[in-house]
């Protein structure tokens, strides 16, 4: 469905829990390379759990996943691969570049090798006189920004991002959304962004994967054919964008059958 | 800072904000050693006027300068059995570290090694060190293992237990990251899960040099002063079979400074290794 060559795809898939709760149904999709993908949904609609799927940190009971480019699925190297938590899963007792150094301090690489590619992941993120600085000094924006530039470090090819700026206020997740999209713009990776903001998920992405609960499944998928930046001009004020975010409102709620959106 | 003392001149004297802080802080810390300081020494004064007022014998209760005197007196013969008691608990804390971390390793590694061994650390645990003092002196010839394997027996549970739970208490998004980027299980363990346990051993560190030295000084309770050398708890049983009271009282002494100094020491290790990120170690600004 993709303009480019898919570089994943979800044939069916499907999770059952141990405890027989069926959290993701028949989920297929064409993940595009350089695109940006939000999964959209209320709780339990299997966005995290597709998610996680993808990241490997859970396996499918149904349909596979199939990788047409690495990073592949199981056995092989999946560094290419990064993953954004909620909550900026910071390793308190190590300094910013201790922590973005993480992912190639655990693929062999010494400090000293790997010195560039942390700085360089720091200012992609705007922290470079943060170094030496411990999590607890920073701000919430500021910790999630370390975050994100750990999953930067390994240059992936797919970055898979779970509700990461919920927990912040406005302000800050408007800064972080548009720096978000410079980075992906400049190094052309893929995203998959989940939410439950269907404001934020108009504004970021190429394409929608809207999701409903019991059973987690995908309803509707919406293309957002904007041109990027979107912060320029006044995309987010705009006739069109309130056009998208309406369409996409009733994707949402056409499936809801009354139930509520909780946020 | 305050509108209504500002005067004309206000940067002639007002100092600005930061250094006012930084003054309120000193002084804060001076007075956190200045009170219990004073505290002690006020107690001592009352003691001493006590004992002098009342014409109290020495071998009832020896005025605070007469058990100085005696602990420096006899330094040539109490300091060996300090050394003995100081000996005696670094050897079993020592131990105790050793065992209660491998243990607790190998408990995180395998939950049937737990759920069959963890009673066992409990039943160790519960029973009074006193009632089978005398039984592991039985059974243990010589009489130097038969102390230090009670003094183990007692600071061995809180390392124990407070490894456990440290090592289980890694963030579990942190664990996913890692397997996420093929971390090594000897990776998993040295990045993630030692600093992660690290605040919870050494708080299980400070009670269990504490717990030491009450071993180390049951123990020897109950072993008697059969040796030749004996500790500081044997001093205390033979001053009182002599009723050489200030002897006993300078030897009391010398075993609450030690226990002191290994919690002052714990306590400083703990800064030193945790201060710089953990809750538990942070000033609070208020």
């Amino acid at each position: 469905m993709s303009a480019s060559a898919p570089l994943v795809s979800l044939r069916s898939v499907s999770k059952r829990f141990p405890n027989g709760t069926l959290a993701l149904q028949d989920m297929t999709l064409d993940v595009g390379d350089h695109e940006f993908i939000s999964f959209l949904g209320p709780s339990g609609c299997g966005k995290s759990t597709a998610l996680r799927l993808m990241a490997g940190l859970t396996r499918n009971t149904g349909g596979e996943l199939v990788w047409h480019q690495a990073p592949t699925p199981a056995g092989g190297e999946r560094r290419d691969l990064g993953f954004v938590f909620q909550e900026p899963t910071l390793m308190p007792w190590a300094t910013v570049f201790d922590n973005v150094f993480l992912p190639m301090r655990l693929a062999g690489m010494s400090r000293g090798e790997a010195d560039a590619k942390v700085r360089h992941a720091l200012e992609m993120v705007g922290l470079s006189r943060f170094a030496s600085v411990y999590p607890r000094e920073l701000s919430g924006g500021m910790k999630m920004r370390v975050s994100i530039a750990r999953t930067l470090v390994t240059q992936p090819r797919l970055l898979l991002m779970d509700e990461p700026f919920a927990a912040l206020d406005e302000m800050t997740r408007s800064k972080l959304n548009n720096d978000l999209l410079a980075i992906w713009k400049e190094h052309r990776f893929t995203i998959i962004f989940v939410t439950h903001s269907v404001y934020e998920s108009v504004y970021l992405s190429d394409r929608i994967v809207v999701m409903a609960p019991r059973p987690g499944r995908v309803v509707d998928q919406i293309h957002i054919d904007e041109p990027y930046p979107r912060n320029a001009g006044d995309f987010h004020v705009s006739e069109r964008y309130n056009a998208h975010v309406v369409r996409v409102q009733k994707a949402l709620h056409a499936n809801l059958d009354g139930l509520a959106i909780d946020h | 800072m305050n509108p209504s003392t500002a005067s004309p001149l206000p940067a002639v004297q007002a100092s600005n904000p930061a250094e006012q802080i930084a003054r309120a802080g000193r002084r804060e810390a001076g007075l956190r050693v200045i009170l219990p300081l004073a505290l002690i020494a006020l107690l001592l004064v009352a003691w001493e006027a006590i004992v002098r007022i009342n014409q109290i014998p020495h071998y009832i209760l020896p005025a605070p300068t007469l058990v100085l005197r005696t602990l420096f007196e006899q330094w040539h013969s109490l300091a060996p059995s300090l050394w003995f008691t100081v000996k005696l608990t670094l050897m079993a804390l020592a131990a105790a570290v050793v065992g209660g971390v491998l243990l607790a390793m190998a408990f995180a590694l395998s939950k049937w090694v737990e759920i069959g061994l963890f009673p066992l650390a409990v039943v160790m645990q519960v029973t009074p060190i006193v009632a089978i003092a005398p039984l592991i002196l039985i059974y243990v010839d010589n009489t130097m293992a038969a102390l230090l394997i009670c003094a183990w027996i007692v600071a061995f549970f809180p390392i124990l237990s407070n490894t456990v739970i440290g090592l289980k208490s890694a963030d579990s998004n942190l664990r996913d990251l890692f397997g996420l980027y093929r971390a090594s299980p000897w990776q998993l363990f040295r990045f993630l899960l030692v600093p992660s346990a690290l605040p919870y051993f050494l708080g299980g560190l400070k009670i269990a040099g504490g717990l030491a030295l009450i071993g180390a000084v049951v123990a020897e309770f109950t072993a008697g002063s059969a040796g030749r050398n004996t500790g500081l708890a044997s001093r205390i049983l033979e001053s009182m079979f002599r009723t050489e009271i200030p002897m006993m009282f300078a030897a009391l002494l010398l075993v609450s400074l030690l226990g002191i100094v290994i919690f002052v020491a714990f306590a400083g290790l703990a800064k030193l290794m945790i201060g710089h990120w953990h809750e538990s170690e942070m000033r609070r600004e208020s």
